[in-house]
């Protein structure tokens, strides 16, 4: 028997029609870190601050993401008390994109900006990221169960990894000395 | 007062004196001794401002470098993984002509290599050895060659071609079960894989051709794809874990379709059904064989510690030789209810049962009950015990401990 073209049309023609109905946005980048803030402080962003990894808050990092930190300064916009934090973090291969939004001391809205991982992209979903919202440190853990999605475990320890570090810089500049 | 203030004290009283010793007084050797002093705790307290710079410098110094590290990992176009696990099983075999199964084995010593070429276009790769060893001598199908395989289970080109579109070309993972896409030993409980997607599956099954991923709703996913075929033998009974060609030369004389709905829009619950179907499961080399289906659905549920796996797999196989041989029907399940004490800790328990020939007279299931935990030593290195009954319908039982241990990078 040999394989004949014609049996497998209606797959071909129907997996063609899939492609074309879908929308043309590029696939990886749902929001733009400049929207993300500007929605954060509703269109009235602050300027951004910065913050140096150095010493103890460098280890401190490490410690909460697992891994140094890829960089030596973290910009962070703080206004009112609410501070809000753009961070990156491999989920297996590929870097994701969180925008974290922290409000006495407990995750007001996390998101996911930009997903280049091939698996793992459920993540996204608001269903999912809203599991984060009101959950805090406590010691160096979060003090709420994240229930994951098949999959996408490593994807969930990524956002658990920001999402400790945000917290954790957000603690450290409340009590640092004004 | 500092250094420089003290010298100048010095100099102006050594002036002082030269110029009028009759006018102004000579220090005294008191006031001389606390100007040392003052020196000496000035002195101190420059070296310790030294040190503490010195320190701050080999800080920076420190995070740039491990700044810098982090930062090549994160702008990496390529990169690479993999897993591993050995296994030692300790089975004996209950009832005349039972064998015992004792041995220890790296079962599986897995490469992983990808590259991103643009944001919307990556490779992935995953080469395999089995069983440690592959000895190129001999006769193919003996002892001599080594119980090994060296494998190609994954290579392809994935392509984003929107938000919620994607499309694989190359060998791939076929989109089915539970375990066959995601299997690393950090990941499932159990020394060894379940029976039933292990023999109804086929799992590990990989075929080549070309999937399209369409995210149809938030939660809703759905994948099809044109992929090469089984190859199924009489000699094999018509069983499909023997009848991936494993895209190896293989046989296109009959391409199949696959087509996957998976939901996963509510966080800790993944449901899914695929549907397989192939023209002609032997490749159009056994009279008597015909076209093949496969069915299979699966749900996962994980909320706080608990987390419950249920799967079902059944295939239907056209052809009057299949039919003579009970292959007709092959199909199988399994429960397994999981509970994680913490981040080390976690135990099982298994319910499987499976049958390769359910569509003869004869009584051929295989069912197994398996209890055991798992004991994570970092959260991608995993220790793992259980103790499995299993027993053979037409074959006797078997029961033993299984000890593993696996990782995953």
């Amino acid at each position: 028997m040999t394989f004949d073209i014609k049996k497998y049309s209606l797959f071909i023609i129907a997996t063609l029609l899939l492609v074309t109905v879908s929308s043309l946005f590029a696939r990886g980048v749902y929001q733009t870190d400049e929207d993300f803030i500007s929605e954060a402080f509703l269109n009235k962003p602050p300027e951004n601050s910065s913050i140096m990894l150095g010493g103890d808050v460098r280890k401190k990092v490490a410690l909460l993401l697992g891994h140094p930190y890829g960089g030596l300064i973290i910009k962070y916009w703080v206004k009112e008390g609410r501070t809000a934090w753009i961070l990156k973090e491999i989920g297996k291969t590929e870097p994701i994109t969180f925008g974290i939004v922290i409000k006495n001391s407990k995750i007001e809205k996390i998101k996911v900006l930009e997903f280049r991982e091939s698996r793992g992209w459920e993540v996204k979903y608001p269903a999912f990221t809203k599991q984060y919202n009101g959950v805090g440190l406590e010691g160096d853990k979060l003090d709420k169960n994240i229930d994951g999605v098949s999959g996408a475990t490593l994807s969930l320890w990524a956002m658990n990894g920001v999402s400790r570090v945000a917290l954790y810089l957000h603690q450290h500049l409340s009590n640092k000395p004004k | 007062m500092n250094i420089k203030k003290s010298l100048k004290g010095l100099v102006a009283l050594a002036i002082a004196g030269s110029f009028s010793n009759a006018a102004i007084a000579a220090p005294t050797n008191a006031e001389i001794f606390d100007m040392m002093q003052e020196m000496k705790q000035e002195l101190k307290n420059l070296k310790a401002e030294n040190n503490e710079l010195k320190g701050t410098v080999q800080e920076v110094a420190v995070s740039t470098d491990e700044a810098i590290k982090a930062q090549i990992k994160l702008a990496n176009k390529s990169h690479w993984g993999g897993y591993g696990e050995l296994h030692y099983n300790n089975l004996e075999g209950q009832g005349p002509g039972v064998s015992d199964t004792k041995k220890i084995d790296f079962h599986r010593f897995v490469l992983y290599f990808g590259h991103e070429f643009r944001d919307d276009l990556r490779f992935f790769s995953e080469f395999e050895l089995e069983h440690a060893l592959v000895k190129d001598i001999g006769d193919a199908d003996t002892s001599d060659n080594g119980p090994g395989e060296v494998e190609l289970e994954q290579a392809y080109i994935q392509y984003d071609y929107n938000e919620t579109t994607q499309i694989t070309g190359g060998l791939f993972l076929m989109p089915i079960g539970i375990m066959n896409e995601t299997h690393e030993p950090d990941t499932f409980y159990g020394v060894e894989r379940n029976t039933v997607e292990k023999n109804i599956i086929p799992s590990t099954w990989w075929e080549g051709g070309v999937m399209l991923t369409k995210e149809l709703k938030p939660g809703l996913t759905l994948d099809v794809a044109l992929t090469s075929g089984l190859e199924a033998t009489d000699a094999k009974k018509y069983k499909p874990r023997d009848g991936r060609q494993k895209v190896a030369s293989a046989s296109a004389r009959s391409l199949a379709t696959i087509g996957r709905l998976k939901y996963t829009a509510i966080p800790g619950l993944e449901l899914a059904a695929s549907l397989f179907n192939q023209t002609d499961y032997c490749q159009g080399v056994v009279v008597g064989c015909g076209s093949a289906r496969a069915f299979e659905t699966h749900a996962v549920y994980k909320k706080d510690k608990f987390q419950l796996r249920a799967l079902y797999a059944a295939w239907k196989i056209d052809g009057d030789d299949v039919k003579a041989d009970g292959a007709d029907k092959q199909n199988g399940y399994y429960l397994e209810p999981a509970y994680r004490f913490n981040d080390k800790w976690g135990a099982f328990v298994r319910y499987e049962t499976y049958d390769n020939n359910d569509g003869g007279s004869t009584d051929t299931e295989v069912e197994a009950r398996s209890i055991g935990f798992n004991y994570w030593i970092d959260p991608t290195v995993v220790a793992k015990f259980d103790y499995v009954d299993q027993s053979k319908a037409n074959n006797g039982d078997k029961d033993g401990i299984n000890i593993g241990i696996g990782y995953s990078f």
